[in-house]
């Protein structure tokens, strides 16, 4: 018998989807049948009152949920949000509900037996209920108490040989596409710089000393799976200089209808015979394709790298081989000044882990410095960059100017030119100026 | 209940104390097949929806089967995953950045049997646990927030409007019959923990009454100089108040200056703007990170506000479904939903998905404003 009465929910158990309601109910069956014997640390019923909870939320259109309390592990500034209920009288098992971020391998492969000792980990300290994943890329876990936090990070570190995530203003948990594990589009290892970062700057992610958040995130192609260039204030997309790699006994087996375009991705629907010249020549953004005599040509030096001809025809065509990254600095979402893509700082870097990542980490390093001395409290760096220039991002990172970085030159001559730059500098004397202009 | 130690002394809280570790290295927990292959992929094919195939240079093959999940799970649901992926995976799978998790092999076979097998697995009360698909031209799982199950500033439900959603564009998850990948986000409130602003369709949070002041509490548990930094707009400023012959320091609010951010409620806790009324979702469309063909795009607010109708949303999944139906019909293949809607133009988007245009779609907010309207005289009737 459930303890609370949740008709609205109830209605989202119905439907193809996975219903979240249906597993929450589950969670609180098993809790209370209780089969392993566990002394749960937490209430064993706050499944039960986060679905109480909810179900007030749906009926009077409210959250329920209070600002989150300081609460966190010794010496690290992230990684727990406290949560607390606003009816912790009708909830009292989710009175107390603080969120723990667990940071996630990079491309979020894994055993089944880490996920495992992390669940018999979250049964007895914890609600037993997840988020697999949040959106900045950590394993969620929701819900526990204060008392536990301490052995949570104990038995975390101890057992399960990982970290707490980031919160605050830190280095967020950064994330990475799946890169070189299983896509050949990858033309950097996305996993390998996403953990070797995270690894030398944990001091930035567990001891907030930033002006606000700060996101990294890896794409390994323009593809751009994990929205890198949206969400991130320091996004790396893969990219390449040289040629496209083209089999073109292969162009031709799309052409002669053998392989399907595009991967298979339009199978659901007859869009007709594959037609080379619309769906790949004439759909390059720089129309630097063509189609003769059975074969295709790409005027390599003209293509933007977009990723269309080569996602249409995957078995015939192959990123360049020099590969690298370029890096976009300052996206975000609205708040506060209007959302903020990322903007190309980095056209071009190597991604040598020979060298440690050296040319990586002296571009953040001076991004860094640059921000945390000129950012104001809780600015983005990509609010940073827009009230202080773009070139003055620029010389901090050490980064050369170059015309890539612009969609095309400004539209106003308000040019903020430096004494040095003028010939014989700024200082005049105005009695020189009378003698040649009369008062 | 007895308290457990972990072996943790807080007597002695560095005595024993691992810090810093970050996460495992991620080859810890890459499958055979996949680290033998790591860089050395060859192509790869959708073979059927939710069913990838990977080819590597060695001739070696991978399916991956496609499974979507609420995000929101239990214990007992990753338990049920892991059975998944020890009976057929030899105890390895992966989330995908969309909240779907997929379960790799290395037959054609063995993948159609897991994909019925993911597809027989349900809930007790019918729905699908594991369903197969979202792969190509067509919906994958969508990316949101808490909402109401776990935050402090949300406009609406998060895992109630997926729910909702997802359950009334199921067909496009299983199948892939759209122009394009649509991906659509949700976002409980304008701070987009989700990042929903460069989504096919993207559904958000808002709402529309400003702050109530609590006069009596504001200065205990607020810093007053940081809730008035807090306002984008400036309409918070210093105050006092005289209630029942005590002077309280607290802040006043220029309500028609508010564009209900929520900014200052995150600052400063005695400035709640929730309301049943007031709140409600916007919706947005037209937004993409990929940078194929098109360059990355912002999504547009085309619905500015409709009400949280629980437990369905029933208004919000009738215009997505508007919309999506617009666009399948009418968007090229290769198309996305935002590109579509450039090349038509969206005074005949809003025609063709049957959606009032109003003032509250005409952005006024600073200078990215001024490069939304239109400053040429081709349009169309």
């Amino acid at each position: 018998m459930a303890k609370h009465k949740t008709p609205l929910l109830d209605q989202l158990e119905s439907g193809p989807w996975p219903s979240f309601v249906s597993d929450i109910k589950q969670e609180a069956e098993a809790r209370s049948k209780n089969e392993k014997g566990l002394d749960y640390q937490i209430p064993v019923d706050c499944p039960e009152d986060l679905l109480g909870v909810l179900e007030l939320s749906f009926t009077d259109g409210e959250t329920h949920w209070k600002h989150g309390g300081i609460v966190g592990v010794f010496g690290y500034g992230g990684g727990v949000i406290g949560r607390y209920c606003d009816q912790p009288e009708m909830f009292p098992g989710v009175a107390h509900f603080h969120t723990v971020r667990v940071a996630q391998p990079a491309g979020k492969f894994y055993t089944t037996k880490f996920l495992r000792d992390l669940c018999d980990l979250w049964d007895l300290r914890g609600s037993g209920l997840t988020n697999m994943h949040g959106s900045t890329g950590d394993i969620v876990l929701l819900g526990t108490q204060t008392p536990q936090l301490e052995e949570i990070f104990f038995e975390l570190t101890h057992n399960l040989n990982n970290d707490l995530g980031g919160s605050g203003s830190n280095l967020r948990t950064p994330a990475a596409c799946m890169g070189m594990s299983r896509c050949e589009y990858a033309c950097y290892d996305s996993q390998e710089l996403c953990y070797n970062l995270t690894m030398e700057y944990q001091d930035e992610l567990h001891r907030p000393a930033f002006p606000y958040k700060f996101k990294f995130k890896f794409d390994a192609c323009p593809n751009g799976c994990v929205a890198a260039m949206a969400r991130s204030d320091m996004a790396f997309v893969g990219t390449w200089k040289g040629d496209i790699r083209i089999d073109q006994e292969a162009v031709a087996a799309y052409v002669g209808g053998e392989f399907a375009p595009n991967a298979g991705a339009h199978a659901g629907r007859d869009w007709g015979k594959f037609d080379i010249e619309k769906e790949v020549v004439g759909l390059c953004p720089s129309q630097c394709i063509s189609y003769a005599d059975g074969k295709l040509a790409i005027n390599n030096k003209e293509c933007v790298r977009c990723m269309h001809c080569i996602n249409t025809m995957p078995r015939a065509l192959r990123i360049g081989e020099e590969t690298g990254t370029s890096i976009l600095c300052g996206a975000k979402a609205p708040i506060l000044d209007g959302p903020q893509m990322g903007s190309l700082l980095v056209p071009f870097v190597e991604v040598n882990k020979d060298d440690d990542y050296q040319a990586v980490k002296d571009i953040v390093e001076g991004v860094w410095d640059w921000w945390m001395e000129e950012g104001k409290n809780r600015e983005r760096l990509g609010e940073t960059m827009k009230r202080l220039g773009f070139a003055a991002l620029a010389e901090a990172a050490g980064v050369p100017v170059d015309v890539r970085m612009v969609q095309e030159p400004r539209h106003n001559p308000y040019i903020f030119w430096k004494a040095e730059e003028v010939e014989g500098g700024w200082d005049r004397d105005i009695n020189e100026y009378r003698e040649r202009h009369l008062r | 209940m007895a308290f457990i130690s972990s072996g943790y002394n807080p007597e002695k809280p560095m005595e024993n104390r691992i810090t810093d570790i970050g996460p495992q290295h991620f080859t810890e927990f890459l499958q055979p097949v996949i680290k033998k292959n790591f860089g050395k992929w060859l192509y790869h094919e959708i073979i059927e929806p939710g069913v990838l195939l990977h080819v590597a240079e060695s001739g070696d093959e991978v399916y991956t089967v496609r499974a979507g999940t609420a995000r929101l799970m239990s214990v007992t649901m990753i338990r049920e995953i892991c059975e998944v992926a020890d009976k057929f995976c030899d105890g390895y799978l992966r989330f995908t950045t969309r909240n779907n998790v997929e379960f790799m092999v290395e037959t054609k076979e063995e993948a159609l049997n897991l994909k019925k097998y993911l597809n027989e697995q349900k809930f007790e009360q019918g729905s699908y646990k594991l369903p197969v698909g979202g792969t190509g031209a067509g919906v994958s799982n969508i990316v949101h927030t808490q909402g109401w199950v776990h935050c402090h500033t949300p406009a609406t439900d998060a895992s109630g409007t997926v729910k909702a959603t997802m359950d009334a564009v199921f067909d496009h998850f299983t199948d892939m019959k759209l122009p394009a990948p649509v991906r659509i986000a949700m976002a409980c409130c304008l701070n987009m923990c989700g990042a929903v602003h460069c989504s096919d369709i993207a559904i958000l949070g808002v709402h529309r009454k400003p702050p109530m002041i609590d006069h009596q509490y504001l200065d205990n548990l607020c810093e007053i100089p940081l809730a008035v930094a807090s306002c984008p707009t400036g309409a918070i400023r210093p105050s006092k108040v005289e209630i029942e012959g005590t002077q309280y320091k607290t802040v006043a609010i220029k309500e028609e200056r508010c564009m209900f951010c929520g900014n200052c409620y995150t600052m400063c806790p005695s400035l709640p703007l929730s309301d049943s009324q007031g709140d409600g979702v916007a919706i947005m469309v037209g937004g993409k990170i990929s940078n194929r063909i098109t360059k990355p795009a912002f999504s547009k607010v085309v619905v500015p506000f409709l009400p949280n109708n629980t437990p369905r949303w029933p208004e919000m999944t009738e215009v997505i479904e508007k919309i999506l139906t617009a666009y399948s019909e009418g968007a090229n293949k290769y198309e996305r939903l935002g590109d579509w809607a450039n090349r038509i133009g969206w005074e005949r988007f809003f025609e063709v998905c049957d959606l009032e245009f109003s003032e509250h779609l005409i952005d006024d907010f600073r200078d990215p404003a001024y490069y939304t309207w239109r400053q040429t005289t081709q349009f169309k009737w």
